[in-house]
Protein backbone atom coordinates (compact mmCIF):
# COMPACT_ATOMS: atom_id res chain seq x y z
CA UNK A 1 0.00 0.00 0.00
CA UNK A 2 1.42 3.37 -0.94
CA UNK A 3 1.84 5.94 1.77
CA UNK A 4 -0.21 8.42 -0.25
CA UNK A 5 -3.34 6.32 -0.23
CA UNK A 6 -2.78 5.63 3.45
CA UNK A 7 -2.67 9.36 4.20
CA UNK A 8 -5.84 9.82 2.18
CA UNK A 9 -7.50 7.02 4.11
CA UNK A 10 -6.55 8.62 7.41
CA UNK A 11 -7.87 11.98 6.24
CA UNK A 12 -11.12 10.34 5.20
CA UNK A 13 -11.42 8.73 8.61
CA UNK A 14 -10.94 12.04 10.36
CA UNK A 15 -13.46 13.66 8.06
CA UNK A 16 -16.00 10.96 8.87
CA UNK A 17 -15.30 11.31 12.58
CA UNK A 18 -15.85 15.05 12.28
CA UNK A 19 -19.23 14.48 10.62
CA UNK A 20 -20.27 12.14 13.41
CA UNK A 21 -19.14 14.62 16.05
CA UNK A 22 -21.13 17.38 14.37
CA UNK A 23 -24.26 15.25 14.07
CA UNK A 24 -24.06 14.15 17.70
CA UNK A 25 -23.17 17.51 19.15
CA UNK A 26 -25.21 20.11 17.30
CA UNK A 27 -28.62 19.50 18.91
CA UNK A 28 -26.97 19.52 22.35
CA UNK A 29 -25.17 22.79 21.69
CA UNK A 30 -28.36 24.31 20.34
CA UNK A 31 -30.25 23.37 23.49
CA UNK A 32 -27.56 25.04 25.61
CA UNK A 33 -27.52 28.07 23.35
CA UNK A 34 -31.26 28.64 23.70
CA UNK A 35 -31.24 27.99 27.43
CA UNK A 36 -28.71 30.76 28.02
CA UNK A 37 -30.14 33.36 25.66
CA UNK A 38 -31.96 36.41 26.96
CA UNK A 39 -35.73 36.22 26.35
CA UNK A 40 -35.81 39.20 23.98
CA UNK A 41 -33.15 37.54 21.80
CA UNK A 42 -35.33 34.47 21.22
CA UNK A 43 -37.94 36.50 19.37
CA UNK A 44 -35.60 37.40 16.52
CA UNK A 45 -35.89 35.48 13.27
CA UNK A 46 -32.15 35.28 12.72
CA UNK A 47 -30.90 32.94 15.47
CA UNK A 48 -27.21 32.73 16.25
CA UNK A 49 -25.17 29.93 17.81
CA UNK A 50 -23.69 32.05 20.56
CA UNK A 51 -26.06 34.01 22.79
CA UNK A 52 -25.57 37.72 22.13
CA UNK A 53 -26.87 38.54 25.59
CA UNK A 54 -26.16 35.54 27.83
CA UNK A 55 -28.48 35.42 30.81
CA UNK A 56 -30.01 33.10 33.35
CA UNK A 57 -33.50 34.58 33.01
CA UNK A 58 -34.82 31.44 31.32
CA UNK A 59 -33.93 29.35 34.34
CA UNK A 60 -35.75 31.74 36.68
CA UNK A 61 -38.78 31.76 34.36
CA UNK A 62 -38.77 27.97 34.15
CA UNK A 63 -39.08 27.70 37.93
CA UNK A 64 -41.83 30.34 37.91
CA UNK A 65 -43.91 28.71 35.21
CA UNK A 66 -43.99 25.09 36.40
CA UNK A 67 -43.45 23.29 39.71
CA UNK A 68 -39.99 22.29 38.55
CA UNK A 69 -38.40 22.02 41.96
CA UNK A 70 -41.16 19.83 43.34
CA UNK A 71 -41.10 17.60 40.29
CA UNK A 72 -37.33 17.19 40.62
CA UNK A 73 -37.83 16.04 44.20
CA UNK A 74 -40.56 13.65 43.04
CA UNK A 75 -38.26 12.21 40.39
CA UNK A 76 -35.47 11.89 42.94
CA UNK A 77 -37.72 10.06 45.38
CA UNK A 78 -39.19 7.73 42.81
CA UNK A 79 -35.93 6.95 41.03
CA UNK A 80 -33.91 6.42 44.21
CA UNK A 81 -36.46 4.12 45.82
CA UNK A 82 -36.98 2.18 42.62
CA UNK A 83 -33.23 1.71 42.16
CA UNK A 84 -32.64 0.66 45.77
CA UNK A 85 -35.53 -1.79 45.87
CA UNK A 86 -34.79 -3.37 42.52
CA UNK A 87 -31.13 -3.94 43.35
CA UNK A 88 -31.99 -5.25 46.82
CA UNK A 89 -34.34 -7.76 45.26
CA UNK A 90 -32.18 -8.56 42.26
CA UNK A 91 -28.95 -9.42 44.07
CA UNK A 92 -30.13 -12.65 45.76
CA UNK A 93 -32.07 -13.62 42.67
CA UNK A 94 -29.14 -13.03 40.32
CA UNK A 95 -26.96 -15.10 42.63
CA UNK A 96 -29.45 -17.96 42.71
CA UNK A 97 -29.92 -17.83 38.93
CA UNK A 98 -26.19 -18.15 38.36
CA UNK A 99 -25.32 -20.73 41.01
CA UNK A 100 -28.31 -23.07 40.72
CA UNK A 101 -28.99 -24.57 37.33
CA UNK A 102 -32.66 -25.45 37.24
CA UNK A 103 -35.82 -25.10 35.22
CA UNK A 104 -36.70 -21.96 37.17
CA UNK A 105 -33.43 -20.28 36.21
CA UNK A 106 -34.05 -21.07 32.57
CA UNK A 107 -37.62 -19.82 32.71
CA UNK A 108 -36.55 -16.63 34.48
CA UNK A 109 -33.81 -15.92 31.96
CA UNK A 110 -36.24 -16.58 29.15
CA UNK A 111 -38.73 -14.20 30.71
CA UNK A 112 -36.10 -11.48 31.03
CA UNK A 113 -35.66 -11.61 27.26
CA UNK A 114 -39.32 -12.11 26.34
CA UNK A 115 -40.52 -9.26 28.55
CA UNK A 116 -38.48 -6.88 26.39
CA UNK A 117 -40.73 -7.68 23.47
CA UNK A 118 -44.14 -6.70 24.73
CA UNK A 119 -45.59 -3.38 23.70
CA UNK A 120 -46.11 -1.14 26.71
CA UNK A 121 -49.82 -0.77 25.92
CA UNK A 122 -50.40 -4.38 26.61
CA UNK A 123 -48.62 -4.01 29.96
CA UNK A 124 -49.96 -0.64 31.01
CA UNK A 125 -53.69 -1.29 30.61
CA UNK A 126 -53.83 -4.31 32.95
CA UNK A 127 -51.33 -2.67 35.30
CA UNK A 128 -53.53 0.40 35.40
CA UNK A 129 -56.53 -1.75 36.30
CA UNK A 130 -54.62 -3.77 38.90
CA UNK A 131 -53.16 -0.66 40.54
CA UNK A 132 -56.58 0.95 40.51
CA UNK A 133 -57.91 -1.96 42.54
CA UNK A 134 -55.25 -1.30 45.15
CA UNK A 135 -55.93 2.48 45.09
CA UNK A 136 -52.43 3.02 43.71
CA UNK A 137 -53.30 5.21 40.75
CA UNK A 138 -51.93 8.73 41.09
CA UNK A 139 -49.63 7.43 43.79
CA UNK A 140 -45.86 7.56 43.72
CA UNK A 141 -45.71 4.25 45.52
CA UNK A 142 -47.56 2.62 42.64
CA UNK A 143 -45.12 4.14 40.17
CA UNK A 144 -42.16 2.93 42.24
CA UNK A 145 -43.54 -0.62 42.16
CA UNK A 146 -43.93 -0.46 38.41
CA UNK A 147 -40.38 0.84 37.99
CA UNK A 148 -38.98 -1.90 40.21
CA UNK A 149 -40.57 -4.59 38.07
CA UNK A 150 -39.60 -2.80 34.92
CA UNK A 151 -35.96 -2.43 36.07
CA UNK A 152 -35.61 -5.96 37.33
CA UNK A 153 -34.84 -7.72 34.03
CA UNK A 154 -31.95 -5.43 33.24
CA UNK A 155 -30.70 -5.39 36.84
CA UNK A 156 -30.74 -9.20 36.89
CA UNK A 157 -28.97 -9.28 33.56
CA UNK A 158 -26.18 -6.98 34.69
CA UNK A 159 -25.76 -8.55 38.12
CA UNK A 160 -25.56 -12.07 36.74
CA UNK A 161 -22.46 -11.02 34.85
CA UNK A 162 -20.85 -9.70 38.02
CA UNK A 163 -21.82 -12.78 40.07
CA UNK A 164 -20.26 -15.07 37.47
CA UNK A 165 -16.99 -13.22 37.84
CA UNK A 166 -16.77 -14.16 41.55
CA UNK A 167 -14.55 -17.26 41.79
CA UNK A 168 -16.51 -20.29 42.95
CA UNK A 169 -13.53 -21.54 44.99
CA UNK A 170 -14.07 -18.77 47.55
CA UNK A 171 -17.60 -19.94 48.08
CA UNK A 172 -16.58 -23.57 48.35
CA UNK A 173 -14.18 -22.64 51.13
CA UNK A 174 -16.99 -20.93 53.01
CA UNK A 175 -19.32 -23.86 52.39
CA UNK A 176 -16.79 -26.26 53.88
CA UNK A 177 -16.72 -24.04 56.94
CA UNK A 178 -20.46 -24.69 57.21
CA UNK A 179 -21.94 -21.48 55.80
CA UNK A 180 -25.43 -21.66 54.35
CA UNK A 181 -26.06 -20.26 50.88
CA UNK A 182 -27.66 -17.00 52.02
CA UNK A 183 -24.82 -16.56 54.50
CA UNK A 184 -22.25 -17.12 51.73
CA UNK A 185 -24.02 -14.60 49.58
CA UNK A 186 -24.04 -11.89 52.21
CA UNK A 187 -20.61 -12.32 53.73
CA UNK A 188 -18.50 -13.65 50.83
CA UNK A 189 -20.07 -12.69 47.53
CA UNK A 190 -21.69 -9.36 48.36
CA UNK A 191 -18.49 -7.51 49.29
CA UNK A 192 -16.95 -8.59 45.99
CA UNK A 193 -20.00 -7.39 44.10
CA UNK A 194 -19.79 -3.78 45.29
CA UNK A 195 -18.64 -2.25 41.98
CA UNK A 196 -21.35 -4.15 40.13
CA UNK A 197 -23.93 -3.06 42.68
CA UNK A 198 -23.01 0.57 42.30
CA UNK A 199 -23.18 0.35 38.51
CA UNK A 200 -26.55 -1.41 38.57
CA UNK A 201 -27.92 1.08 41.09
CA UNK A 202 -26.89 4.03 38.99
CA UNK A 203 -28.24 2.51 35.82
CA UNK A 204 -31.59 1.71 37.45
CA UNK A 205 -31.73 5.25 38.78
CA UNK A 206 -31.13 6.74 35.35
CA UNK A 207 -33.75 4.49 33.75
CA UNK A 208 -36.36 5.52 36.29
CA UNK A 209 -35.37 9.19 36.20
CA UNK A 210 -35.69 9.28 32.41
CA UNK A 211 -38.89 7.24 32.16
CA UNK A 212 -41.92 8.97 30.71
CA UNK A 213 -44.72 6.68 29.57
CA UNK A 214 -45.68 5.00 32.86
CA UNK A 215 -45.39 8.29 34.73
CA UNK A 216 -47.64 9.97 32.17
CA UNK A 217 -50.34 7.34 32.56
CA UNK A 218 -50.12 6.70 36.30
CA UNK A 219 -49.63 10.16 37.82
CA UNK A 220 -52.44 12.64 37.36
CA UNK A 221 -51.96 15.55 39.76
CA UNK A 222 -49.15 18.00 38.92
CA UNK A 223 -47.81 18.05 42.48
CA UNK A 224 -47.04 14.34 42.22
CA UNK A 225 -45.73 14.22 38.66
CA UNK A 226 -42.11 13.50 37.85
CA UNK A 227 -39.84 15.78 35.87
CA UNK A 228 -40.34 14.11 32.47
CA UNK A 229 -44.07 14.70 32.68
CA UNK A 230 -43.77 18.25 33.97
CA UNK A 231 -41.47 19.07 31.05
CA UNK A 232 -44.25 18.30 28.58
CA UNK A 233 -46.42 20.94 30.29
CA UNK A 234 -44.04 23.57 28.92
CA UNK A 235 -45.04 22.55 25.42
CA UNK A 236 -48.62 23.68 25.80
CA UNK A 237 -50.84 23.86 22.76
CA UNK A 238 -49.71 23.41 19.14
CA UNK A 239 -46.15 24.75 19.04
CA UNK A 240 -46.94 27.68 21.31
CA UNK A 241 -44.05 26.85 23.59
CA UNK A 242 -42.05 29.44 25.45
CA UNK A 243 -38.69 28.30 24.10
CA UNK A 244 -36.30 29.76 26.65
CA UNK A 245 -37.73 28.23 29.84
CA UNK A 246 -38.42 25.02 27.94
CA UNK A 247 -34.76 24.66 27.00
CA UNK A 248 -33.61 25.65 30.48
CA UNK A 249 -35.86 23.09 32.17
CA UNK A 250 -34.88 20.36 29.69
CA UNK A 251 -31.23 21.07 30.37
CA UNK A 252 -31.73 20.86 34.13
CA UNK A 253 -33.63 17.58 33.82
CA UNK A 254 -30.69 15.98 32.03
CA UNK A 255 -27.98 16.85 34.55
CA UNK A 256 -28.46 13.95 37.01
CA UNK A 257 -28.54 11.33 34.28
CA UNK A 258 -25.49 12.80 32.58
CA UNK A 259 -23.60 12.89 35.85
CA UNK A 260 -24.28 9.24 36.57
CA UNK A 261 -23.52 8.20 33.02
CA UNK A 262 -20.18 9.96 33.14
CA UNK A 263 -19.28 8.01 36.27
CA UNK A 264 -20.65 4.85 34.80
CA UNK A 265 -19.66 4.66 31.18
CA UNK A 266 -16.84 2.12 31.35
CA UNK A 267 -18.61 -0.11 33.88
CA UNK A 268 -21.84 -0.06 31.97
CA UNK A 269 -20.27 -1.31 28.78
CA UNK A 270 -18.31 -4.03 30.57
CA UNK A 271 -21.30 -5.12 32.64
CA UNK A 272 -23.52 -5.40 29.63
CA UNK A 273 -21.00 -7.40 27.70
CA UNK A 274 -20.30 -9.73 30.61
CA UNK A 275 -23.99 -10.49 30.89
CA UNK A 276 -24.31 -10.90 27.15
CA UNK A 277 -21.19 -12.77 26.15
CA UNK A 278 -20.96 -15.25 28.98
CA UNK A 279 -24.73 -15.70 29.27
CA UNK B 1 -25.27 -32.52 34.68
CA UNK B 2 -25.87 -33.13 38.37
CA UNK B 3 -26.92 -36.71 37.61
CA UNK B 4 -23.53 -37.60 36.13
CA UNK B 5 -21.63 -36.07 39.02
CA UNK B 6 -23.60 -38.08 41.57
CA UNK B 7 -22.98 -41.38 39.78
CA UNK B 8 -19.28 -40.69 39.41
CA UNK B 9 -18.88 -39.88 43.06
CA UNK B 10 -17.34 -42.87 44.94
CA UNK B 11 -19.89 -44.70 47.11
CA UNK B 12 -19.64 -43.69 50.76
CA UNK B 13 -18.10 -46.31 53.01
CA UNK B 14 -20.47 -48.29 55.13
CA UNK B 15 -20.90 -46.90 58.61
CA UNK B 16 -20.24 -43.23 57.78
CA UNK B 17 -23.37 -41.14 57.09
CA UNK B 18 -23.56 -39.74 53.54
CA UNK B 19 -22.45 -36.10 53.32
CA UNK B 20 -25.25 -33.61 53.42
CA UNK B 21 -24.92 -32.05 50.00
CA UNK B 22 -27.56 -29.73 48.60
CA UNK B 23 -28.72 -32.50 46.28
CA UNK B 24 -29.75 -34.70 49.16
CA UNK B 25 -32.01 -32.03 50.61
CA UNK B 26 -35.55 -31.80 49.55
CA UNK B 27 -35.85 -30.10 46.18
CA UNK B 28 -38.64 -28.58 44.20
CA UNK B 29 -38.00 -27.91 40.51
CA UNK B 30 -34.32 -28.49 41.11
CA UNK B 31 -34.05 -25.80 43.77
CA UNK B 32 -33.54 -26.26 47.49
CA UNK B 33 -35.02 -24.10 50.21
CA UNK B 34 -32.16 -21.61 50.21
CA UNK B 35 -32.55 -21.02 46.50
CA UNK B 36 -36.24 -20.33 46.81
CA UNK B 37 -35.54 -17.99 49.69
CA UNK B 38 -33.12 -16.06 47.45
CA UNK B 39 -35.33 -16.06 44.38
CA UNK B 40 -38.73 -15.24 45.81
CA UNK B 41 -38.23 -11.52 46.48
CA UNK B 42 -37.61 -11.05 42.77
CA UNK B 43 -40.01 -13.68 41.47
CA UNK B 44 -43.03 -12.41 43.40
CA UNK B 45 -43.11 -8.87 42.03
CA UNK B 46 -42.36 -10.19 38.54
CA UNK B 47 -45.23 -12.64 38.79
CA UNK B 48 -47.68 -10.16 40.32
CA UNK B 49 -46.78 -7.07 38.31
CA UNK B 50 -45.43 -8.47 35.06
CA UNK B 51 -46.50 -12.00 34.18
CA UNK B 52 -49.93 -11.59 35.79
CA UNK B 53 -50.87 -8.28 34.18
CA UNK B 54 -49.61 -9.51 30.85
CA UNK B 55 -51.88 -12.53 30.89
CA UNK B 56 -54.68 -10.28 32.12
CA UNK B 57 -53.91 -7.89 29.25
CA UNK B 58 -54.04 -10.70 26.73
CA UNK B 59 -57.43 -11.75 28.07
CA UNK B 60 -58.72 -8.15 27.98
CA UNK B 61 -58.35 -8.22 24.20
CA UNK B 62 -61.35 -10.58 24.10
CA UNK B 63 -63.60 -8.37 26.25
CA UNK B 64 -65.40 -5.07 25.90
CA UNK B 65 -63.56 -3.53 28.85
CA UNK B 66 -63.93 0.26 29.05
CA UNK B 67 -62.83 2.93 31.49
CA UNK B 68 -65.41 4.15 33.99
CA UNK B 69 -68.09 1.65 33.04
CA UNK B 70 -70.62 0.57 35.62
CA UNK B 71 -71.97 -2.66 34.10
CA UNK B 72 -69.68 -5.69 34.25
CA UNK B 73 -67.22 -6.38 31.46
CA UNK B 74 -68.27 -9.13 29.06
CA UNK B 75 -66.49 -11.63 26.89
CA UNK B 76 -67.04 -10.75 23.29
CA UNK B 77 -64.77 -13.32 21.66
CA UNK B 78 -63.04 -12.07 18.55
CA UNK B 79 -65.24 -8.99 18.04
CA UNK B 80 -62.40 -6.57 18.79
CA UNK B 81 -60.23 -8.22 16.18
CA UNK B 82 -63.06 -8.23 13.68
CA UNK B 83 -63.57 -4.47 14.04
CA UNK B 84 -59.81 -3.95 14.04
CA UNK B 85 -59.62 -5.57 10.61
CA UNK B 86 -61.66 -2.78 9.10
CA UNK B 87 -60.20 0.04 11.16
CA UNK B 88 -58.30 1.85 8.43
CA UNK B 89 -56.94 4.42 10.90
CA UNK B 90 -55.24 1.64 12.83
CA UNK B 91 -53.70 0.10 9.71
CA UNK B 92 -52.50 3.54 8.60
CA UNK B 93 -50.80 3.94 11.92
CA UNK B 94 -49.44 0.42 11.59
CA UNK B 95 -47.90 1.28 8.24
CA UNK B 96 -46.33 4.41 9.76
CA UNK B 97 -45.00 2.25 12.58
CA UNK B 98 -43.38 -0.21 10.18
CA UNK B 99 -41.80 2.53 8.05
CA UNK B 100 -40.52 4.17 11.22
CA UNK B 101 -39.19 0.97 12.82
CA UNK B 102 -37.52 -0.39 9.68
CA UNK B 103 -35.87 2.87 8.64
CA UNK B 104 -34.76 3.84 12.13
CA UNK B 105 -33.33 0.38 12.77
CA UNK B 106 -31.53 0.24 9.42
CA UNK B 107 -30.06 3.74 9.63
CA UNK B 108 -29.15 3.27 13.26
CA UNK B 109 -27.28 0.13 12.38
CA UNK B 110 -25.40 1.56 9.39
CA UNK B 111 -24.38 4.75 11.17
CA UNK B 112 -23.49 2.92 14.36
CA UNK B 113 -21.36 0.41 12.45
CA UNK B 114 -19.49 3.24 10.77
CA UNK B 115 -18.90 5.00 14.06
CA UNK B 116 -17.88 1.80 15.82
CA UNK B 117 -15.34 1.00 13.08
CA UNK B 118 -13.92 4.52 13.40
CA UNK B 119 -13.76 4.34 17.18
CA UNK B 120 -11.98 1.01 16.90
CA UNK B 121 -9.18 2.76 15.00
CA UNK B 122 -6.37 4.57 16.68
CA UNK B 123 -7.57 8.08 15.93
CA UNK B 124 -7.04 11.29 17.84
CA UNK B 125 -10.17 12.79 19.45
CA UNK B 126 -11.53 9.29 19.76
CA UNK B 127 -12.21 9.93 23.46
CA UNK B 128 -14.36 12.92 22.54
CA UNK B 129 -16.47 10.88 20.14
CA UNK B 130 -16.76 8.04 22.67
CA UNK B 131 -18.00 10.37 25.37
CA UNK B 132 -20.29 12.28 23.07
CA UNK B 133 -21.72 9.08 21.64
CA UNK B 134 -22.97 8.09 25.08
CA UNK B 135 -24.78 11.35 25.82
CA UNK B 136 -28.00 10.64 23.88
CA UNK B 137 -28.28 7.36 25.77
CA UNK B 138 -28.26 9.16 29.10
CA UNK B 139 -30.83 11.76 28.15
CA UNK B 140 -34.52 11.44 28.99
CA UNK B 141 -36.61 10.77 25.88
CA UNK B 142 -38.66 13.84 26.61
CA UNK B 143 -35.59 16.05 26.64
CA UNK B 144 -34.41 14.59 23.33
CA UNK B 145 -37.80 15.38 21.85
CA UNK B 146 -37.79 18.93 23.20
CA UNK B 147 -34.24 19.50 22.00
CA UNK B 148 -35.05 18.49 18.44
CA UNK B 149 -38.20 20.59 18.47
CA UNK B 150 -35.91 23.51 19.13
CA UNK B 151 -33.65 22.43 16.24
CA UNK B 152 -36.58 22.03 13.85
CA UNK B 153 -38.39 25.15 15.03
CA UNK B 154 -39.62 27.17 12.08
CA UNK B 155 -38.39 30.61 13.08
CA UNK B 156 -36.01 30.09 15.97
CA UNK B 157 -34.58 26.75 14.82
CA UNK B 158 -30.94 26.33 13.88
CA UNK B 159 -31.73 23.98 11.00
CA UNK B 160 -33.68 26.51 8.96
CA UNK B 161 -31.22 29.27 9.69
CA UNK B 162 -28.25 27.09 8.65
CA UNK B 163 -29.95 25.92 5.47
CA UNK B 164 -30.80 29.50 4.61
CA UNK B 165 -27.21 30.59 5.13
CA UNK B 166 -26.13 27.82 2.79
CA UNK B 167 -28.72 29.04 0.25
CA UNK B 168 -30.35 25.62 0.22
CA UNK B 169 -33.82 26.92 1.07
CA UNK B 170 -35.33 30.29 0.34
CA UNK B 171 -37.97 30.36 3.06
CA UNK B 172 -38.34 28.65 6.41
CA UNK B 173 -39.60 25.07 6.35
CA UNK B 174 -42.05 23.86 8.94
CA UNK B 175 -40.39 20.48 9.42
CA UNK B 176 -42.68 18.90 11.98
CA UNK B 177 -46.01 19.95 10.53
CA UNK B 178 -45.39 19.26 6.87
CA UNK B 179 -47.18 16.15 5.63
CA UNK B 180 -44.22 14.86 3.66
CA UNK B 181 -41.36 15.98 5.91
CA UNK B 182 -42.66 15.15 9.38
CA UNK B 183 -41.98 11.41 9.27
CA UNK B 184 -38.43 11.71 7.86
CA UNK B 185 -37.69 14.46 10.38
CA UNK B 186 -38.89 12.27 13.23
CA UNK B 187 -36.91 9.31 11.90
CA UNK B 188 -33.70 11.36 12.09
CA UNK B 189 -34.41 12.00 15.77
CA UNK B 190 -35.02 8.30 16.33
CA UNK B 191 -31.67 7.48 14.76
CA UNK B 192 -29.89 10.11 16.84
CA UNK B 193 -31.44 8.82 20.04
CA UNK B 194 -30.77 5.12 19.45
CA UNK B 195 -27.37 5.22 17.78
CA UNK B 196 -25.21 5.31 20.92
CA UNK B 197 -26.42 2.07 22.40
CA UNK B 198 -25.95 0.26 19.09
CA UNK B 199 -22.49 1.77 18.70
CA UNK B 200 -21.42 0.62 22.15
CA UNK B 201 -22.60 -2.92 21.52
CA UNK B 202 -21.00 -3.11 18.07
CA UNK B 203 -17.76 -1.64 19.40
CA UNK B 204 -17.61 -4.28 22.11
CA UNK B 205 -18.25 -6.88 19.40
CA UNK B 206 -15.44 -5.46 17.25
CA UNK B 207 -13.01 -5.65 20.12
CA UNK B 208 -13.69 -9.37 20.38
CA UNK B 209 -12.60 -9.94 16.77
CA UNK B 210 -9.29 -11.82 16.96
CA UNK B 211 -6.41 -9.52 16.12
CA UNK B 212 -4.18 -12.28 14.71
CA UNK B 213 -6.70 -13.06 11.99
CA UNK B 214 -6.56 -9.46 10.81
CA UNK B 215 -2.79 -9.51 10.72
CA UNK B 216 -2.72 -12.81 8.87
CA UNK B 217 -5.19 -11.53 6.28
CA UNK B 218 -3.19 -8.34 5.86
CA UNK B 219 0.00 -10.36 5.29
CA UNK B 220 -1.82 -12.36 2.64
CA UNK B 221 -2.48 -9.07 0.88
CA UNK B 222 -6.17 -8.64 1.66
CA UNK B 223 -7.34 -5.05 1.34
CA UNK B 224 -9.44 -3.21 3.90
CA UNK B 225 -12.76 -4.19 2.35
CA UNK B 226 -11.72 -7.80 1.90
CA UNK B 227 -10.56 -8.01 5.52
CA UNK B 228 -13.85 -6.55 6.68
CA UNK B 229 -15.85 -9.08 4.65
CA UNK B 230 -13.76 -12.13 5.51
CA UNK B 231 -12.65 -11.48 9.08
CA UNK B 232 -14.64 -8.77 10.83
CA UNK B 233 -18.12 -9.43 9.52
CA UNK B 234 -18.37 -13.16 10.33
CA UNK B 235 -17.18 -12.52 13.88
CA UNK B 236 -19.51 -9.58 14.32
CA UNK B 237 -22.60 -11.17 12.83
CA UNK B 238 -24.17 -12.68 15.97
CA UNK B 239 -23.88 -9.34 17.75
CA UNK B 240 -25.40 -7.58 14.75
CA UNK B 241 -28.36 -9.95 14.64
CA UNK B 242 -29.04 -9.55 18.35
CA UNK B 243 -28.83 -5.78 18.42
CA UNK B 244 -30.81 -5.14 15.25
CA UNK B 245 -33.60 -7.46 16.40
CA UNK B 246 -33.76 -5.72 19.77
CA UNK B 247 -33.60 -2.30 18.14
CA UNK B 248 -36.46 -3.20 15.86
CA UNK B 249 -38.64 -4.23 18.80
CA UNK B 250 -37.73 -1.14 20.81
CA UNK B 251 -38.33 1.16 17.87
CA UNK B 252 -41.66 -0.38 17.00
CA UNK B 253 -42.77 0.11 20.61
CA UNK B 254 -41.40 3.61 20.88
CA UNK B 255 -43.63 6.30 22.33
CA UNK B 256 -42.09 9.24 24.18
CA UNK B 257 -40.03 10.77 21.37
CA UNK B 258 -42.85 11.12 18.91
CA UNK B 259 -45.33 12.07 21.61
CA UNK B 260 -43.19 15.09 22.42
CA UNK B 261 -42.20 15.91 18.83
CA UNK B 262 -45.49 15.80 16.98
CA UNK B 263 -48.14 14.08 19.12
CA UNK B 264 -48.70 11.89 16.07
CA UNK B 265 -49.51 14.77 13.74
CA UNK B 266 -49.74 16.21 11.13
CA UNK B 267 -52.84 14.35 10.05
CA UNK B 268 -51.63 11.09 11.61
CA UNK B 269 -48.48 11.03 9.46
CA UNK B 270 -46.32 10.20 12.46
CA UNK B 271 -48.89 8.42 14.62
CA UNK B 272 -47.01 5.29 15.67
CA UNK B 273 -49.14 2.31 16.75
CA UNK B 274 -48.20 2.91 20.39
CA UNK B 275 -49.52 6.47 20.25
CA UNK B 276 -52.69 5.21 18.62
CA UNK B 277 -53.24 2.54 21.25
CA UNK B 278 -52.42 4.98 24.04
CA UNK B 279 -55.10 7.39 22.83
CA UNK B 280 -57.58 4.59 22.37
CA UNK B 281 -57.00 3.38 25.93
CA UNK B 282 -56.49 6.53 27.94
CA UNK B 283 -58.29 9.22 25.97
CA UNK B 284 -61.31 7.22 24.79
CA UNK B 285 -61.18 4.57 27.50
CA UNK B 286 -61.46 1.60 25.12
CA UNK B 287 -59.31 -0.81 27.13
CA UNK B 288 -60.40 -4.00 25.39
CA UNK B 289 -59.93 -2.59 21.91
CA UNK B 290 -56.52 -1.16 22.76
CA UNK B 291 -55.43 -4.50 24.21
CA UNK B 292 -56.43 -6.17 20.94
CA UNK B 293 -54.18 -3.67 19.13
CA UNK B 294 -51.33 -4.59 21.44
CA UNK B 295 -51.84 -8.23 20.58
CA UNK B 296 -51.76 -7.58 16.86
CA UNK B 297 -48.55 -5.61 17.37
CA UNK B 298 -46.88 -8.50 19.18
CA UNK B 299 -48.03 -10.97 16.55
CA UNK B 300 -46.60 -8.91 13.71
CA UNK B 301 -43.33 -8.27 15.51
CA UNK B 302 -42.97 -11.97 16.25
CA UNK B 303 -43.62 -12.99 12.64
CA UNK B 304 -41.25 -10.38 11.20
CA UNK B 305 -38.50 -11.31 13.61
CA UNK B 306 -38.87 -15.01 12.92
CA UNK B 307 -38.59 -14.44 9.18
CA UNK B 308 -35.65 -12.07 9.60
CA UNK B 309 -33.71 -14.31 11.96
CA UNK B 310 -34.42 -17.49 10.04
CA UNK B 311 -33.20 -16.02 6.76
CA UNK B 312 -30.06 -14.67 8.38
CA UNK B 313 -29.34 -17.98 10.08
CA UNK B 314 -29.88 -19.88 6.87
CA UNK B 315 -27.39 -17.61 5.14
CA UNK B 316 -24.95 -18.40 7.89
CA UNK B 317 -25.35 -22.13 7.29
CA UNK B 318 -24.52 -21.93 3.63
Amino acid sequence: MSSLSRTCGRAGQYLALLCYLAFLAFPLLWLLSIAFKAPQELGTTDPTWLPRHPSLDNFRDAFDQQPLWGSALNSLLVATSAALISVLVAVPAAYALVRYRSAVSKAATGWILVSQMFPFVLVIIPLFLVLKNFQLINSQFGLILVYVVWNLPFALWMLQGYVRAVPASLEEAAAIDGCSRPRILFSVVLPLLTPGLVATLMFSFVTAWNEFFFALVLLKSPEKQTMSVILTHFLGAEGAADLGPLAAAAFLATIPSLLFFALLQRRLVNGMMNGAVKG
Amino acid sequence: MSATTTTERPAPRRGTPPPRTPSTRKRALGLDRDAWFLLLPALLPILVLSVGPLLYGLSLAFTDAQAGRTEPTQWIGLDNFASLRFDSLFWDSFRVGLVWAVSVTALQFLLALGLALLLNQNLRFRWLARTLALVPWAMPEVVIGIMWRLVYHRDAGILNSTLRDLQLISENVNWLSSLSLALPAVIVVGVWAGMPQTTVVLLAGLQNVPHELHEAAALDGAGTWRRFRAVTWPALKPVVLAITSLNFIWNFNSFGLVYVLTQGGPGGETRLPMLFAYEEAFRYGQFGYAAAMGMVMIAVIAVLLTVFLRNRLKEADQ
